[in-house]
């Protein structure tokens, strides 16, 4: 059988041809609003008397000015300050741009490799990976000297499809060694470990992995040179998806990866916590998704030197996945705990609009920055039936 | 040979012996300055960059607490600048202000104004997250409102300094008339015992003066501050006595000695209160102090004890007036109310560590004054009477300080 090309869904009928497209562009105009949103609002800020939003606000100002709605909603929403909250100075962001990169965008940002069809007829995804020494603002005005993935933390969301090949190419641009660990079904020699295959890649070296994208679920890649838990807390990691062979249920699909950073290096627990790295992003850039769309989250727990991490969300209730290797959920449930290196897929719907928190139900990262919302407005039209809740239609099973 | 190189020197050099004084001086001075000036425009060449990275450093000075805020006055107490980019206070990040822009650098001082519902009775750990990702850490032992420094603040301290000083002191003097009828050998006694008493002073705020000192930050000293204090006080008080003693001599009536040696033991007493009072008013404002009956009850009978020691020397000689007796009694009980005044307005760890040296330096030079006036006929000053004398002294404070431990 043929595999199905991983950029259009899994299951199609004639019928989702039109609703798709709509979705591809909604989201489309998502990513689009996002970053205008976040170049204009800025610069108009300063023009715009505007004393008498902020006091409507409460002047929290969490609700920042580069929120990234691209003005399209009048929204009342605000957060933070005194008892209504945890929240940065002034509810300061971050500079993306410096950055290089914005959670905001992360969340749908899915790498399916450059792709090749084999003589066998498997089907090649390459990538390159190139670790960098870069210092990134993971709080309003607080930079940390992380090591990356490609200048980004977490590092790109490596996909792929049960059976691929797959081959990274690892070129080390750090000033110190490092190698890339899949977890996943491989040969001992491309198990990324010191000492064993090309070991540990010294700083200008370079070194390619190749395995086979087994088993399908929810992954992760990491570096494994020593100090471990030091070339970890970084930022050399990232998510690694292997879809079953058949595809997953279509949905609007999100990769919240837990991090957080130990920014005075004293290996006791972490000063800010976050998802996708920016802590309280997801506070002044809302999640947005549509009311009733199915909503999938590849959840990972990559935090350092703190045992647990968990996920928690407000009025609503998810179907979990652990590790996304079985296609049954374990549980129907608003709370999840992970620990180090542990993921899973979460599944739901949105059945009521309006702004829906979700943070660590460990309410200590809560406050350290580990809070967002999702705003849930509008819909792609893919649900005819509005429901409570919205079981996706798993077909043949794993 | 050397004689001859001498006059060799002296003739190369005519002029120099001519010129005016203050161009011998002024010239070396002026090329100092200007050797400063060119290697700090220069960047200190030749030895590079510092290397690691920055040191970051900030001390609280000062903590006020309002419903719903915490205002924490910062100096930067470290080599480099320090930006505070967010603030937690008990691990949750809160909106705050700060007063003079982001950056601080060496020595400059900062107001931060923290949004936070802080509860009253707890405590918190405040920690300023760096622009480098440092974190500094500020402890609030127990969370009460700062009291206002309004005309009632100022009232209630001054009652609080009159209580712990002025009251006790005063009331240790009433024992002179009864000390006037001793005979001379047990007011050797009695002067024995200030000195354990004072001794056990002098000890008590050496210790507490070397811990606060080891807790401040250090740009200004730590424990150096306290041998400061005390050196300052012991020489001030040394020239005091000095000047008292050439006045005597111009007029040498009887009682004299008796009455310099209680205005020095007042002085020395006066100093040392005004470190209790400092203590006592900074527990007042950080709500650590349970004003009551029983704290001025103790202190009253720790103090009385420091009346009947200025009084001692009075013993002999001629009758003080009772205007004299007052001024000695506030020159002793005084200091307590600005004590009080300073410590609880001012959260300065070297300023406290400075006046405990202070107090410890004019203790001192207390005992040193004291110490010939035990001596007995023979000369000895240490003999059975007063080395009992000087136990107790130091018994009793001991004793009455458990009273007043604040």
């Amino acid at each position: 059988m043929k595999p199905p090309n991983p950029n259009t869904p899994a299951r199609k009928d004639p019928e989702s041809e039109q609703p798709e497209r709509r979705g591809v562009s909604r989201r489309g105009l998502l990513a689009g609003g996002a970053v205008t949103g976040a170049v204009a609002l800025p610069a108009l800020h300063g023009l715009i008397p505007h004393a008498g939003v902020h006091e409507a606000l409460g002047d929290s100002g969490s609700h920042g000015s580069g929120n990234g709605h691209g003005g399209s909603e009048a929204s009342t929403f605000a957060h933070g300050g005194g008892n209504a909250g945890p929240t940065f100075q002034h509810g300061a962001t971050v500079d993306h741009r410096a950055n290089g990169f914005n959670p905001t965008e992360m969340l749908r940002d899915f790498d399916w490799g450059k792709t090749r069809r084999l003589a066998s007829g498997r089907l090649l995804r390459e990538w390159t990976l190139v670790a960098t020494d870069k210092e990134i603002e993971v709080a309003p005005g607080v930079h940390y000297p992380a090591w990356t993935y490609n200048g980004r933390v977490p590092g790109p969301t490596l996909r792929a499809r049960e059976g691929d090949l797959l081959r990274i190419r690892f070129v080390n641009a750090s000033e110190h060694p490092h190698t890339i660990h899949f977890h996943g079904l491989h040969p001992a020699m491309m198990d990324g470990v010191p000492g064993i295959g090309a070991g540990l890649i010294q700083s200008k070296g370079e070194t390619t992995y190749e395995f086979e994208a087994e088993p399908f679920g929810l992954h992760l890649y990491h570096c494994h040179a020593s100090p471990l838990a030091e070339h970890i807390a970084r930022g050399l990691y990232g998510a690694f998806i292997v879809d079953p062979k058949q595809g997953r249920p279509e949905a609007d699909e999100l990769l919240m990866l837990m991090n957080g950073f130990n920014t005075n290096f004293d290996a006791e627990g972490n000063q800010v916590y976050g998802v996708n790295t920016v802590a309280f992003h997801y506070v002044n850039e809302p999640v947005r998704v549509g009311v009733n769309d199915p909503v999938r989250i590849y959840l990972l727990n990559l935090l350092e030197f703190d045992p647990i991490n968990s996920f928690h969300i407000h009025g609503n209730f998810f179907n979990y996945f652990p590790t996304g290797t079985r296609l049954e959920p374990t549980e129907f449930t608003d709370t999840v705990i992970q620990g180090q290196a542990q993921r899973g897929v979460l599944e739901m719907c949105f059945p009521n609009a309006g702004h829906f928190m979700f943070h660590a139900h460990k309410t200590e990262f809560a406050e350290l920055g580990w809070m967002g919302f999702f705003e849930v407005g509008g819909t792609s039209g893919k649900r005819k039936t509005p429901a409570a809740y919205c079981e996706l239609p798993y077909g043949g099973g794993g | 040979m050397i004689e001859a190189r001498t006059e060799t020197a002296d003739a190369a050099r005519p002029g120099i012996e001519g010129r005016p004084r203050w161009l011998l001086f002024g010239v070396p001075a002026a090329v100092i300055a200007a050797a400063i000036a060119v290697f700090a425009l220069l960047g200190a060449p030749g030895l590079g960059e510092r290397r690691g990275p920055p040191v970051e450093e900030l001390a609280v000075e000062r903590t006020v607490l309002r419903p719903g805020e915490i205002e924490l006055t910062v100096r930067n107490t470290g080599p480099d600048p320090v930006t505070v980019s967010q603030v937690t206070v008990a691990d949750a990040f809160v909106n705050f202000e700060a007063e003079s822009g982001d950056e601080v650098g060496r020595l400059d001082e900062q107001v931060l104004t923290l949004d936070y519902p802080w509860q009253e009775g707890s405590p918190y750990v405040i920690s300023m997250l760096t622009s480098t990702g440092a974190t500094i850490e500020h402890e609030i032992d127990v969370a009460v409102a700062t009291p206002d420094a309004d005309a009632g603040f100022f009232g209630l301290m001054a009652l609080l300094g009159v209580y712990v000083g002025v009251i006790p002191v005063g009331l240790g003097m009433l024992f002179m008339p009864f000390l006037r009828r001793t005979a001379a050998s047990w007011i050797r006694v009695v002067l024995a015992a200030t000195i354990g008493l004072l001794a056990f002073l002098a000890v008590d705020a050496y210790l507490e003066g070397t811990e606060l000192g080891q807790e401040s930050a250090g740009a200004f000293g730590g424990v150096e501050l306290l041998f400061i204090g005390a050196g300052v006080a012991y020489l001030a008080l040394a020239g005091l006595d000095a000047h008292l003693r050439s006045r005597r001599d111009a007029a040498t009536t009887a009682g004299a000695s008796g009455w310099r040696l209680a205005l020095m033991i007042a002085v020395g007493i006066g100093l040392h209160n005004l470190g209790e009072g400092l203590a006592i008013g900074s527990a007042y404002a950080v709500g650590a102090l349970a004003l009551g009956a029983f704290l001025v009850i103790g202190f009253a009978i720790h103090n009385t004890t420091e009346g009947i020691a200025i009084v001692s020397p009075l013993a002999a000689g001629e009758r003080p007036r009772l205007a004299r007796l007052a001024l000695l009694g506030l020159i002793a009980g005084a200091p307590a109310i600005l004590g009080a005044f300073i410590g609880a307005l001012i959260t300065n760890q070297e300023l406290s560590t400075f006046l405990l040296g202070v107090g410890i330096g004019a203790i001192v030079q207390v005992i040193v004054q004291i110490w010939p006036s035990i001596k007995d006929e023979e000369g000895r000053a240490l003999y059975p009477a007063t080395v009992a004398g000087i136990i107790a002294g130091g018994a009793i404070l001991y004793a009455t300080g458990l009273l007043i431990s604040v």
